[in-house]
């Protein structure tokens, strides 16, 4: 071998060359293997904008849409309930809701489209948990406000508003999904306002 | 005339494979210091452990469904219908359990007597890999039941890479294959549970050991059983043969040959770890609802939370690490990191001293506490968030860390007593 006629810089060009051919091919074959985990044509279809009828719902009623296999919150608030929304902002982390946790059209200071309507993901924006509604109870979490929501894994706290409480787990205000109302008492999750 | 006919059988085969040298090198002849105690016991059994999770695991396939619809159903049909599914199942769960149970002990072993140190640092980051790749592997199965506990334990740790910015949630997106965890997450886990991981475990256990083989293996002592060659007088060299590999390039001193010292010692330790299993496997397969939980006898339900989700136990002192930590980022790269520094173990202790036997007071203490923190974190990781229990996990966390970190100052001139130069007990 080390008699044969060897020119080194072409060899290294060759390594070289065959190398970044081969590297692209690997990162072309993978290409199909990664792009197999995104969520498949079926998966997509299934996350379908869903309608729900919230004509019926009571003031002070929670109801559960299920909107691309996630709950989704909807509370028909109360007078009292908005008009105690501002009380107590000094104890929440984004009162303002100044993190895109919400639609341009909702970021408001009832984070809605009609102050009515809370419509909300029952996602508890720590690790995904489902918080429960209480009404009535709340005082015992946090003082002063009668109803909220409290996620039962790692105790985060959300207001009427979905907005977060301070010193808990969860770092965000809940999501409010895309969603509007097409026609009176009727509310149509996944499609945003002056989007159909 | 049988063992004419072996005889000529192996003679045949060694010319085609070195099936003698082989098995001289790694067990007949294997140097092995004379000293091992009880704590050798837990490499051994996580290897039986790991076998019965292969085993197991593949008759557990044949009857198994990995689908929305029928994963859970499939499950009782095991437990219910199949001749000894049960045992089959409960042989698997058991098995989980214990091989965290071993894999722990094992890695207690290697913090007192430092076989993490030099030359052993490539040794240990196998191990550390292995214990990685064996908490994914136990993640992913912990979903195929398809419990309501499987489904919102993976939403709690697939919403942890939420928390890294800006591609937070379309990676989440994209490791569950849909808007919520579904039949496509469930498949490809059980694609990676049963085929991927196992395959990169065995291929893992395989590098682990030979890496030992090759620096060889730490004792109690923590000093060398291979000295330079030439420098020990002949009468005072081990009795027994050694492999030419080690013989030819050290003088070795008290070892003895691993086959048959210490398979059989290790026969011991697997009876007494199978009666120990079996019990478990046969009076409490539920493991008191810390091995199988509660509300993973329902099916998953993505509308309803349980009460209160727990890891199960083996995760709990990552877990709690994990939420301590009042902010989702913060909080997992605590979890993470906590991890990482013991991939980093060898380059924290700057000490030359091994053994525990020899080192400090300090350092004695710093290891119990470091023992006592970690249970407490991990009993911390199955009991509900409370103000109380979050404080102890923060103190706890402290001394996880801490362990680390002191060691790092007062290794590097660290007071220990003389080393032995040979293992005299």
């Amino acid at each position: 071998m080390s008699n044969a006629p060897v020119i080194n810089g072409r060899r290294r060009f060759l390594t070289a060359a065959t190398a970044v051919v081969g590297g692209v091919g690997v990162a072309g074959v993978a290409v199909p293997f990664i792009a197999s985990w995104n969520p498949s044509a079926r998966a997509k279809a299934a996350g379908a904008p869903v309608e729900v009828n919230v004509s019926k719902i009571e003031p002070g009623q929670l109801i559960r849409a299920e909107w691309r296999g996630k709950p989704v919150y909807v509370v028909r608030r109360t007078d009292k309930t908005l008009s105690d929304l501002a009380k107590h902002d000094s104890q929440l982390k984004d009162p303002k809701s100044d993190e895109p946790q919400q639609p341009e059209y909702a970021t408001n200071e009832y984070r809605s489209i009609s102050p009515e309507f809370l419509v909300a993901l029952g996602v508890c924006t720590h690790l995904g948990c489902a918080p429960t509604y209480h009404k009535g109870d709340f005082e015992e979490k946090v003082e002063g406000v009668t109803d909220g929501f409290f996620c039962p894994c790692h105790g985060s706290m959300f207001d009427m508003a979905g907005r977060v409480f301070q010193s808990v787990p969860a770092p965000l205000n809940l999501v409010i999904p895309e969603h509007s109302f097409p026609s009176e008492g009727t509310l149509l999750i996944g499609v945003g306002q002056g989007e159909a | 005339m049988l063992m004419n006919l072996f005889t000529s059988f192996m003679g045949w085969l060694d010319k085609r494979l070195p099936v003698t040298d082989a098995w001289n090198k790694h067990l007949a002849q294997y140097p092995a210091p004379k000293n091992f105690n009880f704590w050798y016991f837990f490499g051994s059994l996580a290897m039986l452990v790991l076998v019965n999770q292969i085993v197991t695991g593949i008759w557990l396939t044949m009857s198994y469904e990995p689908s929305n619809a029928g994963a859970f159903a499939s499950i009782e049909y095991i437990m219910r219908d199949v001749d000894f599914g049960w045992l089959l199942r409960y042989m698997h769960s058991t098995g989980a359990s214990a091989f965290f149970i071993v894999v722990y002990l094992h890695m207690m072993r290697g913090l007192m007597y430092g076989s993490y140190q030099k030359p052993r640092e490539l040794l240990w980051i196998f191990g550390m890999l292995i214990f990685l790749v064996l908490m994914a592997e136990a993640f992913m199965g912990y979903l195929l039941p398809w419990g309501n506990m499987s489904y919102w334990g993976a939403q709690v740790i697939i919403s942890l890479f939420g928390a890294i910015p800006i591609i937070g949630d379309d990676l989440t997106l994209w490791i569950r294959g849909d808007y919520v965890i579904s039949g496509a997450t469930l498949n490809r886990f059980f694609a990676l549970h049963v085929i991927a991981l196992p395959l990169v475990l065995v291929v893992l256990v395989f590098l682990h050991i030979l890496a030992l083989h090759e620096v060889g293996s730490n004792n109690p002592e923590g000093n060398e059983i291979k000295k330079p060659k030439g420098s020990v007088k002949p009468e005072e060299l081990s009795k027994f043969t050694f492999h030419k590999q080690y013989s030819e390039k050290y003088d070795i001193v008290d070892a003895v040959p691993f086959h048959p010292y210490y398979s059989v010692k290790d026969i011991m330790g697997v009876v007494g770890f199978l009666i120990l299993f079996c019990w478990v496997m046969f009076f409490a397969p539920e493991g008191g609802g810390y091995f199988m939980e509660a509300p993973n006898f329902e099916p998953a339900n993505g509308l309803k939370t349980p009460e209160h989700i727990a890891p199960v136990w083996y995760f709990g002192p990552y877990y709690t690490i994990l939420r301590i930590v009042p902010d989702k980022l913060l909080g997992a790269i605590a979890m993470f990191g906590a991890i990482v520094m013991l991939f980093l173990l060898p380059w924290f202790d700057r000490g030359i001293v091994k053994s525990v036997r020899y080192r400090s007071k300090l350092h004695l203490f710093n290891l119990i506490q470091f023992s006592i923190c970690f249970v407490v974190l991990g009993a911390l990781g199955t009991l509900p968030a409370t103000p109380v229990y979050n404080m102890i996990g923060i103190v706890a966390s402290f001394g996880y860390f801490g362990f680390f970190i002191g060691l790092w100052f007062y290794s590097k001139n660290e007071k220990c007593k003389p080393v032995p130069e040979r293992i005299t007990d």
